[in-house]
């Protein structure tokens, strides 16, 4: 039994931090928000060359075949990054959910040109009673063709293939179909985009089993906090430099004990998080029978902490961090993104009320 | 990253489990209402039953009576534990705090003489740190001791002792060089409680109950061998037992707050709250479960923590994460505890009326105190800034 990373997943977290670090630096990041899509090819090549596209899928669809733990520590370096574009919306979300209800047939036709780099793909799910439970999806297949709109589909202007949540199953379509109209939802976060997606009839594919759905958003969902962790991490990193160097009073404002409990306190729900969703990633690869719970604990912590993180980390920083020019504001947008996608706190604390008051039983500890 | 058990560990855990099943005593927790002396005899005799299966001090050395198990090992101990929902251990300092001290700065006498009888509870220890003047600034204390030829003349107040009224002996924290610099001058003394010149005073916490007490040393002579670590560097021996206590003496804890939350969320199905069961209230289930989650989350933090201390062998100031979560979570918990049963959160154990015979008002009452004892959560904070962020020490 041991809790810390072993040296290849170090390695590759320290490889990832560096990637993102040179091929993503906060000047790209600025340059990409202001585009309509967030999405630059060129970027995209590099991260497929990484293997990181495929970095959870099988070999034999051309993916590299790692973990969980290690896809929740790419997601948590490119969250550090603030890395624009579909990376999540691909990989850690439509791919998840992919891999979890296609057959083998469907997950070659779908993954192997996402680990290849050639396609992109997102998840519809949302409608307008904006409910993260699957059951509460109304969209319906008649026929083999699908009509009716989704609402906050991250990335669906650069995806070739959505996969859509529906009253009857998980579907697949194809984005460029004539039926499918698509427009913004302009949102606080503005590194990874988001759309409404009407559909007029469109031909579907049927996923395989729709039962695997939930795993496969649990995946998503880990994988989103791992990138939540790397936006809080980086905060903190920013806040207590900041900190050390800006003067007041003729001295280092985190000299202040206002100042410095709160970066002690940044630094305390950041850990929690991170000690979460590491758990949370290990039991989805172990399939644990308390992974799902591992999941909500971990949305459930990081999705307050990573927005009071946001808030002391701006507080801190003064009239600087309320600039549009600081670079704080960027990540506090993501957060709150993050924060409500895939399910808030309180959606995941009612899970957890399911899980465990309702079975009856606490789950079991640890192994 | 690997949670699973090995093999070593799995057969570690499968003979703790059998053991526990067959010895954890059967409804022990009505000891609850006995007084202090008679609670403290009933752990004393199960920490004894534990040492002597060989299961006290799991990851101590074999040749001090330890079982030379691993920290994970350790880890998955306290786990166990909690699964069999088995009572703690009477000589919690020294286990936690005392022992792991002595082993790391005690010579082989000490260790030899002191080591097993923490284990099996035949002395239990205390620790004396705070005075009445030292509290967070605890390297300004002042009791002192005078070298008398083969003796130290130990003379001084401590305060907060918490099992000065039991204990048979003392890590006591003494300035033996009043002209160095504050955190310079101090020595560890190992001293023996019935030493004429020791003089115990309850003190009432605002519990009721006195766990904790005064203690005032006069001309009380401690051989020089009785000495931990080096003469005048005893802030290092201080600050490594301080470190235990922030960062691994969490542990045990789990077993206590997993016990609350089951039994808190058994008790949610039977208290009505808008016409139905409290557990079926989404109110009371969002409470409920964030008591929930994280209490999780410190076992994961623990679990984390324990895995860096099985790589570097010392906790690290980083542990002062665990003394706040574990301390804060259990306030917010017994809040919870105390909105959930509503006025009878208030009855004590002589109303007849009372849950559980008033540990919930108790609990509450007594959750005040982790904030404070064991470090500040203000220290705990300096900590964390200064220590492991690399901010300006702000005092």
């Amino acid at each position: 039994m041991q809790f810390g990373l072993s040296e290849s997943q170090e390695i590759l977290k320290d490889s990832a931090r560096k990637f993102f670090a040179g091929e993503c630096p906060v000047s790209e990041v600025r340059r990409l928000m202001e585009t309509e899509t967030a999405y630059d090819p060129d970027l995209w090549r590099k991260l497929a060359e990484q293997g990181y596209t495929g970095i959870i899928f099988p070999e034999e669809y051309g993916g590299v075949g790692l973990g969980k733990v290690e896809l929740i520590l790419m997601m948590e370096e490119a969250g550090r990054a603030l890395l624009p574009g579909p990376l999540f919306s691909t990989v850690a979300l439509a791919g998840a959910v992919l891999d979890a209800v296609g057959t083998a047939e469907q997950k070659r036709k779908y993954l192997t040109p996402i680990c290849r780099g050639e396609a992109r793909s997102t998840l519809a799910m949302l409608e307008a009673a904006a409910s993260w439970d699957p059951k509460d999806a109304q969209i319906e297949v008649l026929n083999g063709k699908l009509t009716g709109e989704k609402l906050f589909v991250p990335d669906a202007l650069v995806a070739d293939a959505i996969v859509v949540v529906a009253r009857n199953g998980v579907f697949v379509v194809d984005a460029k179909d004539s039926g499918i109209k698509t427009a913004a939802m302009p949102a606080m976060d503005l590194t990874r985009k988001l759309y409404s997606v009407r559909f007029d009839s469109v031909p579907v594919e049927k996923l395989g089993n729709a039962d695997g759905l939930a795993k496969g958003l649990d995946v998503a969902t880990a994988a989103l906090v791992g990138e939540m962790v790397g936006g809080m991490q980086r905060t903190l990193d920013t806040t207590v430099e900041y900190a050390k160097t800006r003067k007041q009073f003729g001295k280092p404002i985190g000299a202040f004990q206002a100042v410095q409990h709160q970066c002690a306190d940044m630094y305390l729900e950041t850990e929690s998080s991170r000690s979460a969703v590491y758990y949370a990633a290990w039991a989805l690869q172990e399939n644990a029978p308390d992974a799902a719970v591992a999941v909500s604990i971990a949305k459930m912590y990081a999705s307050d902490a990573c927005r009071t993180v946001g808030n002391r980390g701006i507080q801190i920083h003064g009239g600087m961090g309320f600039t549009w020019e600081n670079d704080l504001h960027l990540y506090y947008r993501r957060a709150k993104a993050s924060e409500t996608a895939l399910g808030d706190a309180t959606f995941h604390r009612e899970r957890i009320a399911r899980l465990v008051i309702d079975a009856g039983a606490a789950v079991a500890q640890g192994a | 990253m690997d949670l699973s058990l090995t093999a070593e560990e799995l057969r570690f855990r499968d003979e703790l489990r059998a053991w526990l099943e067959a010895n954890v005593p059967e409804d022990w927790e009505q000891v609850r209402e006995e007084a202090l002396q008679d609670r403290f005899a009933f752990l004393r005799s199960w920490q004894r039953k534990l040492y002597d299966a060989g299961w006290a001090g799991a990851s101590w050395p074999k040749e001090y009576g330890g079982r030379g198990a691993s920290p994970m090992q350790q880890v998955i101990f306290w786990q166990e534990m909690a699964r069999a929902a088995a009572p703690p251990m009477a000589n919690a300092l020294g286990l936690g705090l005392i022992g792991p001290t002595i082993i790391a700065f005690g010579t082989e006498a000490q260790k030899m003489r002191y080591l097993p009888k923490i284990l099996s509870a035949e002395e239990i220890w205390c620790q004396g740190f705070s005075e009445p003047n030292a509290g967070s600034d605890l390297a300004s204390l002042q009791a002192e001791a005078r070298l008398d030829a083969d003796h130290y003349i130990v003379n001084g107040q401590k305060v907060w002792t918490s099992y000065g009224w039991v204990a048979d002996w003392c890590e006591l924290v003494v300035r033996t060089d009043p002209n160095m610099p504050k955190h310079k001058g101090l020595t560890v003394l190992l001293v023996d409680m019935k030493t004429p010149g020791v003089v115990i005073r309850p003190l009432r916490q605002m519990t009721g109950e006195a766990e904790f007490n005064e203690v005032f040393f006069r001309d009380v002579r401690v051989p020089v061998e009785n000495v931990v670590g080096k003469v005048n560097q005893g802030w290092d021996v201080a600050i490594g037992t301080l470190m235990h206590e922030r960062g691994t003496f969490g542990a045990g804890l789990q077993i206590l707050y997993k016990r609350n939350m089951d039994r808190l969320i058994e008790l949610s199905r039977g208290i009505q709250r808008n016409a139905r069961p409290a557990s079926q209230d989404p109110i009371a289930r969002q409470r409920l479960a964030q008591c929930y989650a994280e209490i999780e989350i410190m076992r994961l933090n623990q679990m984390r923590a324990f895995s860096r201390l099985s790589a570097t062998g010392v906790p690290g100031p980083e542990g002062s994460i665990q003394k706040i979560f574990w301390s804060e979570l259990n306030q917010r918990f017994q809040q919870v505890a105390q909105e959930l049963l509503g006025p009878y959160g208030q009855l004590v154990g002589r109303d007849g009326h009372a849950i559980d015979k008033g540990v919930w008002s108790y609990g509450y009452l007594r959750a005040r105190g982790n904030t404070i004892e064991a470090g500040t959560s203000e220290i705990q904070r300096n900590i964390i800034g200064h220590f492991v962020l690399g901010l300006p020490r702000s005092y």
